[in-house]
């Protein structure tokens, strides 16, 4: 399973929003060089925000992909906002929720909140940050460019994902 | 609403589409060369106008669409005076009368400006 930075869809309400979780783990091999130690502190492993944005950029992307069935090509093409106050540890999980701002032929743009959920804390969900997105729907926006006709965006990896977390399938898919 | 109201209205809209300053923004600010829009910041000006004035703006309507790639409308580069013709039907926001006289088509983005937005937006509102 590659380039997945979502886990589990928990919630959709087409058109409108998508919530996703994402478990940070130990075993992801890029937090042991994320902060790996130096001569003066040990490591610091900490969810990279640049992968933050692309859990929202998943999270948001799917719900706009499911908005046209799966059948536009939902390239992200614009970080309006990210801001991000807190690190994501492993043992922690990231729940991204995912809203619909405007969505047309075009393309989308969305608003994400990105919340903490500590099991070791004191419970429940604390906002660590906001991710605002722009989604193109690629073959409309290219200027006639071509794209390869079978959807490269929504992938198997995305079915499977899709599938797992009970999110009823487009017909066709 | 007055066009100063639009006016002061799309300089926000456009220092949180494109990260600029309220300053860098003028009736005569090209949104291409001085304020540094590209492609998909196009389709996020026509989002957050919607979201400000509560207008529906048609894809296209505001910003030209399959002009470029139509031969009838551009041969080696240039606008043909029927894609002149289509332009100025489509959009009547936007002055054609310096671009007409070299219509390269590689310019066509440096016709809008903030002051053509602004006659846009000042259309849709009084047609609503």
């Amino acid at each position: 399973m590659r380039w997945m930075w979502i886990d589990r869809i928990i919630e959709l309400t087409p058109r409108q929003r998508l919530v996703a979780v994402k478990n940070v783990s130990m075993a992801e091999e890029h937090l042991h060089d994320h902060f790996g130690a130096r001569g003066d502190r040990g490591a610091m492993p900490v969810m990279p925000a640049c992968l933050i944005i692309e859990g929202m950029a998943q999270s948001a992307g799917i719900l706009v992909g499911h908005a046209g069935g799966f059948a536009e090509k939902v390239i992200l093409a614009k970080v309006s906002r990210a801001e991000l106050h807190e690190d994501a540890v492993p043992g922690q999980t990231l729940r991204y929720t995912a809203t619909v701002q405007n969505l047309d032929a075009a393309g989308a743009a969305t608003a994400g909140v990105v919340e903490l959920m500590d099991s070791g804390g004191p419970g429940g969900a604390r906002v660590i940050g906001a991710i605002d997105l722009m989604f193109s729907h690629v073959d409309k926006n290219m200027a006639g460019t071509e794209f390869p006709e079978h959807n490269f965006v929504f992938s198997e990896t995305f079915k499977t994902l899709l599938r797992t977390s009970g999110v009823e399938m487009p017909e066709g898919m | 609403m007055t066009r100063d109201d639009i006016f002061s209205k799309i300089r926000t809209v456009l220092v949180d589409a494109l990260a600029v300053d309220d300053d860098d923004v003028t009736m005569e600010s090209v949104l291409t060369t001085d304020l540094g829009a590209e492609s998909i910041d196009f389709l996020d000006i026509v989002f957050k106008l919607e979201q400000e004035f509560g207008i529906k703006i048609d894809q296209g309507e505001l910003f030209p669409d399959n002009v470029a790639q139509d031969p009838r409308y551009v041969q080696n580069g240039l606008v043909t005076a029927e894609g002149l013709a289509t332009l100025r039907a489509r959009m009547p926001h936007v002055n054609l009368d310096e671009f007409e006289k070299d219509p390269q088509i590689t310019k066509i983005g440096t016709l809008f400006t903030v002051d053509t937005l602004v006659s846009f937006v000042e259309a849709k509102l009084r047609a609503k």
